[in-house]
C-alpha cells in the first residue's frame, strides 16, 4: 500500500508532529516502505493459529497491595521544565480542551 | 410534551474507582486528598525506563464487582494501550484493556420506576479495568495563567462499566446508578462517591420518534460533567426535552450529526455544546507490551463468587418473602446499606415482629440518625434494645407511646430497656384499675355515654385522653376497648 500525504498529515497530527511540505513529501514513502516491510507477515498462514498477547511463556506476574513511600514533592518536580510550590506548570489550556473529562 | 410517540434510549458509561490502598501499577497510594503530586513515583509520573507491576488486589476487586453484576469473566484478559495527548498524562497514553476486558456481559437489576412491582434487566456489555489520569487546575478567571498538573490521581485504578442502551428514562438512569452504587459499596469494592470522583457517569442519550409510520433518531449525545446523582436525572430530562424541542425545529436525525458532546451546567441547569462534531476517535490502541495477560482460573472465579454473600438484591428479595415486607419498606431498609440490614434482621428476630421492626427503623430510627447525624454503627439504641423493646409492644405489655419514651430515654441515657421503664415509672396497669378508671370517667362525662349511644363512636377518643392524664401508664388501645365495653357498644 501506499500513503498519501493526507494519510501522511493525519499521522502526525496524531503524533503531535508538525511537518512541513517538503517533510511530508519525504516521510510518504519511507513510512509506505516500513509497511510494506510489516505487511510480508501477511503472506504466512495464520488459519489455525492462536493470536499472540505477549512472546513471554509468562503470565498472571503482579504485587500485594501494599504501600511503598512515593517520591517526595520536590523529587517528582525537580525535572519539570516549569514549577510552582507543588505542582507542574503547562501552558494554559483553553478552549473545549478545559472541560474534556474522562476519555 | 410531544405530539408523536418517543422512546428515549439511553446507555451509560460508569467509571468506579476501586478501593485498593495502592495504585493499578505502582505502590503509590491511592488515597483521596493527598498534597498535589506527594503520591507519585517514576512509574505514575511516566518517566523513561519505568515498569508497571499490576496490583493483584484491583483485579480480585473488579472480578467481584463482574460477578455481582452477573458479567462473566473470560479465561483470559489483556492490557492495551490507548495513545492520546494531555498535560495530565504523562506517558502519552492511558493503559487499558480493549478487545479482552476482564468483565463481559452481564446485567444489572432494577426495579421498573414506573411499577414497583417489576423488575427491569438493564444489559452490560463489559466492565474493563485502566488507569485514572491525573488532575489539571486551570485558570478559569482569565484562562492566561498556566494550568497546575497534579499527578496523585495517576494510575489510580478504574472499572469502567459501559451499559446496553436499555434504560429508557432518567428515573431508570438514577435507579441504575442506585443499584449500582449500592452492590459496589455493599461488596467494599468502591467508596462510588460522585463528589469525591470515586463514581463518575457519562450518558449517551438520543430519542426514537414514531413520525409518519417510520422511526427517527435523534443525533446522540454524550452528556458529561455531571457530579451527583441528581444531577445525572436532571440533565437527562432536559436533554430528552431539549432534543425533541430541536427536532421539531431542525429536524436533524443521526444521518446529519452521528454524535455531539454537551457539558451539564448545574447552575444554569442545561447542557451545552463541548464538541460539535466528534473527531473520529483514533486511539491506536495496541497490546501493551511492558504488561503479561491475566489468566483467571474457573476455580479461582468460582472461589470469588462464592464470597459474594448475599446481595442487595438478594437481601431485598428475602425480605420480602420470609419477612413479608412490602417492597416498598425492604427497599428502604436494603438501601441503607449492610449494617442497617444487620440491624433490622437482629431486632426484627428479637421482637418476632418483622413489620413492627420495619415500620420503627424506617421512622424513629431513621429520623433520630438523621437529625444526630449519625450513622447506624453509632446508634446508642442496639438492636438487641430495640428488638426487646418491641417484643414488649407486640407483647401488649407496653404501648407505642410508652415505648417511644423508652426509646428516647435510651438515646440519652446509657440502660437496659428494663432499667428505661422503671426509671420512667411504667408499670403494667391491670384490668381492674383500667374498669375503675374507665367507669369514673363516664360518670363524669354523660354526654359523651349519649353521643357513642347515637351512634358517634369517636367521641369516646376524648375520654382516652383525660385517661392518659390520669395514669399514663394506661394503654390507649385498652382504654378504647374498655369504655365501648361499658357503655354497651
Amino acid at each position: 500500500m501506499s500513503l498519501t500525504a493526507d494519510d501522511v498529515r493525519r499521522l502526525a497530527l496524531l503524533a503531535r508532529l508538525e511537518l512541513t511540505d517538503e517533510e511530508v513529501d519525504a516521510i510518504g514513502p519511507q513510512v509506505t516502505k516500513i509497511l510494506g516491510f510489516v505487511e510480508q507477515l501477511a503472506l504466512l498462514d495464520t488459519e489455525d493459529v492462536e493470536p499472540m498477547t505477549t512472546a513471554l511463556d509468562l503470565d498472571n506476574r503482579w504485587r500485594a497491595d501494599e504501600l511503598v513511600p512515593s517520591l517526595t514533592n520536590e523529587q517528582a518536580l525537580q525535572n519539570a521544565p516549569a514549577k510552582d510550590d507543588s505542582c507542574f506548570l503547562v501552558p494554559p489550556v483553553l478552549g473545549t480542551a478545559a472541560s474534556k473529562s474522562s476519555h | 410534551m410531544s405530539k408523536h410517540e418517543i422512546t428515549t434510549i439511553i446507555g451509560l458509561e460508569v467509571h468506579v474507582q476501586l478501593k485498593t490502598k495502592t495504585k493499578l501499577f505502582c505502590s503509590c497510594s491511592a488515597a483521596f486528598g493527598a498534597p498535589p503530586n506527594t503520591q507519585v513515583c517514576p512509574v505514575c509520573l511516566g518517566l523513561p525506563g519505568a515498569l508497571p507491576v499490576m496490583n493483584e488486589e484491583a483485579i480480585e476487586l473488579a472480578i467481584r464487582a463482574g460477578l455481582a453484576i452477573n458479567c462473566s469473566i473470560p479465561p483470559m484478559t489483556k492490557w492495551d494501550r490507548k495513545q492520546y495527548f494531555y498535560p495530565d498524562l504523562p506517558k502519552g497514553y492511558q493503559i487499558s484493556q480493549f478487545d479482552l476486558p476482564i468483565c463481559a456481559d452481564g446485567y444489572l437489576e432494577i426495579t421498573d420506576p414506573e411499577d414497583p412491582d417489576s423488575i427491569r434487566h438493564i444489559g452490560i456489555i463489559r466492565a474493563h479495568l485502566e488507569e485514572d489520569a491525573g488532575k489539571s487546575m486551570h485558570d478559569e478567571q482569565t484562562g492566561k495563567s498556566d494550568t497546575r498538573i497534579d499527578l496523585n490521581r495517576c494510575g489510580t485504578p478504574l472499572l469502567e462499566i459501559v451499559s446496553q442502551p436499555d434504560l429508557r428514562s432518567a428515573a431508570e438512569v438514577k435507579e441504575y446508578l442506585t443499584q449500582l452504587k449500592l452492590i459496589l459499596t455493599h461488596l467494599d469494592v468502591s467508596d462510588c462517591e460522585m463528589q469525591e470522583g470515586s463514581l463518575r457517569v457519562d450518558a449517551n442519550v438520543n430519542l426514537h420518534i414514531r413520525f409518519d409510520g417510520k422511526k427517527i433518531a435523534t443525533p446522540i449525545v454524550e452528556v458529561k460533567n455531571m457530579n451527583s446523582f441528581r444531577a445525572v436525572e436532571r440533565a437527562l430530562e432536559y436533554e430528552i426535552e431539549r432534543q425533541y424541542a430541536d427536532w421539531e425545529v431542525d429536524g436533524l436525525t443521526i444521518e446529519d450529526n452521528p454524535k455531539t458532546t454537551r457539558g451539564w451546567d448545574d447552575v444554569k441547569e442545561r447542557t451545552f455544546v463541548q464538541r460539535e462534531k466528534e473527531e473520529s476517535a483514533d486511539y491506536r490502541y495496541f497490546p501493551d507490551p511492558d504488561l503479561l495477560p491475566i489468566r483467571i482460573p474457573a476455580e479461582r472465579v468460582e472461589e470469588l463468587r462464592q464470597s459474594l454473600g448475599e446481595l442487595p438484591r438478594e437481601t431485598f428479595a428475602r425480605l420480602q418473602s420470609q419477612h413479608g415486607l412490602k417492597p416498598y419498606d425492604a427497599d428502604v431498609i436494603v438501601n441503607q446499606g449492610p449494617a442497617m440490614i444487620a440491624y433490622y434482621e437482629r431486632v426484627s428476630e428479637l421482637s418476632g415482629d418483622a413489620k413492627r421492626a420495619s415500620s420503627w427503623i424506617q421512622q424513629d430510627v431513621m429520623r433520630t440518625l438523621k437529625d444526630r447525624d449519625v450513622s447506624i454503627d453509632d446508634f446508642l439504641v442496639t438492636s438487641v434494645q430495640l428488638g426487646e423493646l418491641l417484643k414488649r409492644v407486640s407483647d401488649g405489655q407496653l404501648d407505642n407511646t410508652r415505648a417511644r419514651d423508652v426509646f428516647s430515654y435510651l438515646l440519652e441515657k446509657e440502660s437496659t430497656v428494663e432499667q428505661a421503664i422503671a426509671a420512667l415509672g411504667i408499670e403494667q396497669v391491670d384490668s381492674s384499675e383500667i374498669d375503675a378508671l374507665c367507669q369514673a370517667l363516664l360518670d363524669a362525662n354523660p354526654a359523651v355515654v349519649d353521643d357513642v349511644r347515637g351512634g358517634k363512636v369517636q367521641a369516646v377518643g376524648s375520654l382516652i385522653g383525660q385517661a392518659k392524664k390520669k395514669n399514663p401508664n394506661a394503654n390507649p388501645q385498652q382504654v378504647r376497648e374498655t369504655l365501648l365495653r361499658l357503655i354497651g357498644k
